[in-house]
């Protein structure tokens, strides 16, 4: 009945190396910061859908789009948010646009940890010499 | 009472009418036409259609220089990757063979001597009744029902194979490689495939949507083949078809191939031909 401090530094200690790497990274590691997504260099302002939409479920339009192109052949997609037609393509429509996949599309996903397979068939447009 | 009645029943029912009438007629004009995207037609073609490819052997010489120009302009459209003598990862859309090869269940016997060895254009024929779309366990390959065009979906192949060894042509190849590194010029106007999903001609559908021909006729400047509706009786398709005598391969397997072959010979173009088909065969037929 004396080993009481031994236990309780053992605890603290035990404590303390657990959680190293919380406090390893609240002190040294710069705040993460959400990558933020650069306007079109193109000067568009106006997207197939709100930005927040597409910031939120792009992944389920273009699945959409998917289902549209290659298994009912319709290609034309008319905005909800502004009425344009816009014709349903990764490749010309999205990266029309976004013309830097690197920055539009990899800095998020990487954020994310997300890695959609879409470029392992789809080219990016300056891939093309 | 009852006459006044039912007379003033008779005006209100009229008005509503011309009124509803009226109001729908009035939202029709406010909707506008539906917003179309450039180069791209609302409706190129429409439904009930059943295209078909006519070869036209008389106009394909013994020389390679067309064919090769046919396999050329398509493969590079659609990013068939070419790994040259390696025939085991051998990707194809389009390729040639002998005449009696292409047509072995003809069993030509002492065979007119300028097919003899003629290489001969081969594609997928988008049969009307085709065995590989039945044994996809995904339905990653269907048979389009308003223009019969076999179709693939390469997010949705698992690479079984199983249509490799329905279709009767040969016609479906297997990416055992990443396709990438073995193409010539990519662009971003088709996509590529990967490793472990099957291709094939999809008769540029693509293509179509925008209102061009296939990329294989376009290749081909004096109608060596030729793209349309089977369906419509004045196509230039239904005109050779019924003017000349045309083969098909392996016909007697009930798969109802869709790619005809003009096999008359040469002369018989020149001597016999109806004024009328050659003077025909100048207009493009926009599929």
């Amino acid at each position: 009945m004396h080993d009481g401090a031994k236990i309780a530094g053992g605890l603290v200690l035990f404590a303390a190396v657990m959680t190293s790497p919380f406090w390893y990274n609240a002190l040294t590691a710069a705040p993460s910061a959400v990558p933020a997504v650069d306007p079109p260099p193109n000067g568009s302002k106006e997207c197939v859908e709100a930005r927040s939409y597409m910031r939120a479920n792009h992944m389920d339009l273009l699945n959409e789009w998917r289902e549209a192109v290659v298994r009912e052949g319709e290609r034309s997609y008319v905005s909800t948010t502004n009425g344009r037609a816009f014709e349903m393509s990764l490749s010309r429509t999205c990266l029309d646009c976004h013309a830097n996949k690197a920055e539009f599309c990899d800095r998020c996903h990487t954020f994310m940890a997300v890695a959609p397979d879409c470029w392992s068939c789809h080219v990016e447009p300056k891939e093309a010499p | 009472m009852t006459d006044t009645s039912r007379r003033g029943f008779l005006k209100i029912a009229g008005l509503s009418l011309a009124g509803a009438a009226g109001g729908s007629a009035l939202l029709g004009a406010g909707g506008g036409p539906e917003p179309v995207v450039e180069g791209l037609p609302a409706d190129p073609a429409g439904a009930g259609r059943r295209l078909a490819m006519v070869v036209d052997l008389r106009r394909f010489g013994h020389d390679d220089e067309l064919i090769e120009r046919c396999i050329r302009a398509c493969h590079q459209a659609h990013h068939v990757p070419d790994f040259g003598d390696d025939r085991k990862n051998e990707v194809k859309w389009m390729w040639a063979e002998d005449f009696e090869s292409a047509f072995s269940s003809a069993e030509f016997a002492y065979l007119r001597s300028d097919l003899e060895g003629k290489p001969t254009l081969l594609l997928c024929n988008h049969c009307d009744n085709p065995p590989c779309t039945r044994v996809c366990p995904t339905k990653a390959t269907w048979r389009r029902d308003d223009d019969g065009i076999v179709m693939m979906d390469w997010h949705r192949c698992i690479g079984c194979r199983y249509c490799i060894v329905a279709c009767p042509y040969g016609s479906r190849s297997f990416n055992w490689a990443d396709p990438r590194p073995h193409l010539a010029a990519p662009h971003a106007d088709f996509p590529t495939r990967m490793r472990g999903v099957v291709e094939k001609c999809t008769f540029c559908e693509e293509r179509l949507a925008r209102g061009l021909e296939p990329a294989c006729v376009e290749a081909c400047a004096n109608d060596e083949i030729v793209f349309g509706d089977l369906n419509d009786p004045g196509s230039k398709v239904r005109r050779l078809l019924a003017e000349h005598l045309a083969i098909r391969r392996k016909p007697g397997l009930g798969t109802r191939p869709e790619v005809y072959y003009i096999v008359e010979d040469p002369q018989t173009l020149i001597e016999a031909a109806p004024a009328a088909v050659v003077t025909g065969a100048a207009e493009t037929d926009h599929a």
